[in-house]
């Protein structure tokens, strides 16, 4: 394979690769909506990761004698009516809504690159039966059919993780079906078939591979998306349960009712979630840029 | 033409009957039914089992399920939606008002992101890589990452704190009073409305810088035309299609969707009068707004499709 590339980049006079750090350094300099993109993103990371360092308090601990307490030095981002710390939620908030933002986006696109790759590999009947079946979910407002999957699990970050990959999964299915088709057709794969490798095998080791710059560009996509539907479901209380911390759940109830009096509970988590996928929209939009040349904005 | 539509027709039917299926048996996965849910919430009504089972078999949940669905599909043959398994009104009766709602809801919040959509992306497109372009890029890309339920907290709470006012909570029909009416979902729509208009805009944005290259751009420029009526004359006609077609699609979803911001807003919706249905377990009802939202959703689709022929000669009905 390697091989191969490196002679069609010969042939077709593309230069080397250059190292990572001077791509890098390109990425940075050409994609300055990105890079602050994927800054957000590290940072997401960083908080997710190393929680327990940065966040001053424990995020489940109750101290009523600080309840609604205003931003001051002790807590930055004030209390809530359990004088619970907000920055301690909002940092934790971040496990949250990246656990399921991946777990998610990652289960809905490879489920529906597998069913999008095979749909195009086996092509005829199997095909339309499977566009036919993907037309029903389309016909469902994404929340419904995810509020439907809650319905039917019940709530908890699991379930939460499958009821919004369910909707994703015809989507991705889509689109991924519509690159393979293209692939179905390369010489390569007449070659896999001539050679007698199974149609698993097929799919798997010579289709998926090739369609991998729309799945990812899907995935990324999907990532905002999850976690903006995440903060949705847990804000109608059919999401991530209490107490656990998640930026929609913070949302949910006395920001809501104390929003007058304490606007920190409803500011600082909402601009949490606006901030993180704003973030990860960015990112997504310059790895298209990159890996996508056709959708390359000139 | 007509022959086109007919066929386009027949072709929702099978998906429909997709829906149906789905939902239906959806509904009877879920653990519980609507005289458990009523149980719960008015334990002193139906004390016995033999009461619940009594209450099951006036609502024909006894009955197999192929009867179940055999009834259901005999009544929508007919437009009949049935009663409400909760309030044990008609569901046309259930569902009106509040279709009323959630329709011009729907309309307003793509109206508003049509007329922010469309300037702004071809602003984004004139000024390409320019700080203009950048700016409109980060505001849609803002829309896009901000949760219509935390703008309208933040709305509310910028009403309340600086200008001491409160949109009216009791939905008022728009022929009743339109200024109430207005004043109370102007607010939800311009938050949906700003979310919704970011997919225009960047669709609108790349369209237009597509379209701007084209060699008849350069003649109408060569022959000295201004750049506005270059623009409108003959750039936006060819850009705004797909335009369009975003937004009307999103339109549907509009309709049932709008779940979280209704809660924020306190409106009795479509998507608020969905959840409820769902956690009464009330089947007949939440069957109804599943097959109500994906009619509308595919009956866009097909107008999408039409005015697309319609806009564009070179298209051809297939």
């Amino acid at each position: 394979m390697a091989v191969t590339r490196e002679a069609l980049r010969q042939l077709a006079g593309i230069e080397q690769r250059p190292g990572w750090l001077s791509a890098l350094a390109d990425f940075i300099r050409r994609r300055p909506l990105g890079t602050i993109g994927a800054a957000i993103v590290l940072a997401m990371v960083f908080a997710a990761l190393g929680a327990g360092f940065i966040a001053p308090y424990d995020p489940l601990e109750t101290d009523y004698g600080a309840m609604l307490a205003a931003p001051d030095a002790a807590h930055w981002l004030g209390t809530d009516a359990f004088g619970r710390d907000v920055l301690s939620r909002v940092i934790y908030g971040s496990r949250t809504a990246l656990t399921v933002g991946l777990g998610a986006s990652l289960l809905g696109a490879s489920l529906g690159s597998l069913i999008g790759v095979a749909s195009a590999y086996f092509g005829g009947r199997t095909d339309l039966v499977v566009q036919r079946v993907m037309d029903v979910f389309f016909a469902f407002p994404v929340i419904i059919l995810a509020l439907a999957v809650v319905a039917v699990l019940g709530t908890g970050a699991g379930n939460v993780i499958l009821a919004i990959a369910i909707p994703m999964v015809p989507r991705c299915a889509r689109v991924v079906r519509s690159s393979a088709l293209a692939v179905r057709e390369m010489p390569y794969i007449d070659a896999a078939r001539a050679e007698g490798f199974g149609s698993l095998r097929i799919i798997l080791r010579h289709m998926l591979p090739n369609v991998m710059a729309p799945i990812l560009i899907m995935a990324t996509a999907f990532l905002g998306e999850a976690i903006l539907l995440e903060a949705s479901l847990s804000f109608l209380g059919l999401g991530v349960q209490e107490p656990t911390a998640a930026w929609g759940l913070m949302l949910r109830g006395a920001a809501v009712q104390f929003a007058e009096s304490a606007p920190w509970m409803a500011i600082f988590p909402g601009l949490a979630i606006s901030l993180g996928v704003f973030g990860f929209n960015l990112f997504g939009d310059s790895l298209r840029d990159a890996l996508d040349p056709r959708l390359r904005t000139q | 033409m007509a022959s086109y539509i007919l066929k386009r027709l027949a072709a929702m039917v099978p998906t429909l009957l997709g829906v149906a299926v789905l939902i239906f048996l959806l509904l009877r996965v879920v653990p519980g039914d609507v005289v458990e849910a009523r149980y719960l919430t008015q334990g002193s009504q139906f004390q016995s089992q033999e009461l619940m089972n009594q209450e099951r078999q006036k609502l024909g949940l006894d009955q197999p399920l192929w009867r179940q669905f055999a009834t259901w599909m005999a009544g929508l043959a007919r437009l009949d939606f049935g009663l409400s398994m909760w309030t044990s009104s008609p569901i046309s009766e259930e569902i009106k008002l509040r279709f009323a709602l959630s329709l011009q809801l729907a309309l307003m919040a793509s109206t508003i992101a049509t007329l922010l959509a469309i300037p702004l992306g071809i602003l984004a497109a004139v000024k390409q890589d320019t700080w203009v372009d950048y700016a409109v890029r980060v505001f849609s890309i803002a829309g896009l990452a901000t949760p219509s339920f935390w703008l309208g907290i933040l709305m509310i709470l910028v009403m309340l704190t600086v200008f001491k006012w409160m949109p009216p909570v009791v939905f008022t029909p728009i022929w009743v009073n339109p200024w109430d009416n207005l004043a109370q979902l102007i607010w939800p729509a311009l938050a949906v409305g700003y979310r919704y208009s970011a997919v225009g805009t960047r669709m609108m944005r790349s369209a237009m810088l597509e379209v701007l290259r084209e060699d008849y751009i350069r003649t109408a420029r060569a022959k000295g035309l201004r750049l506005k009526l270059i623009l409108t004359r003959h750039a936006l006609k060819n850009a705004i299609l797909p335009v369009l077609t975003v937004i009307s699609l999103e339109f549907a979803f509009l309709l049932g969707g709008l779940v979280v911001t209704e809660q924020v807003f306190n409106l009795n919706g479509l998507g608020m009068l969905f959840v409820e249905a769902i956690s009464r377990r009330d089947y007949t009802l939440t069957q109804a707004l599943v097959m109500l939202v994906a009619t509308v959703f595919l009956l866009v689709n097909l107008a999408v499709d039409i005015a697309y022929a319609w806009l564009d000669p070179r298209i051809r009905y297939r």
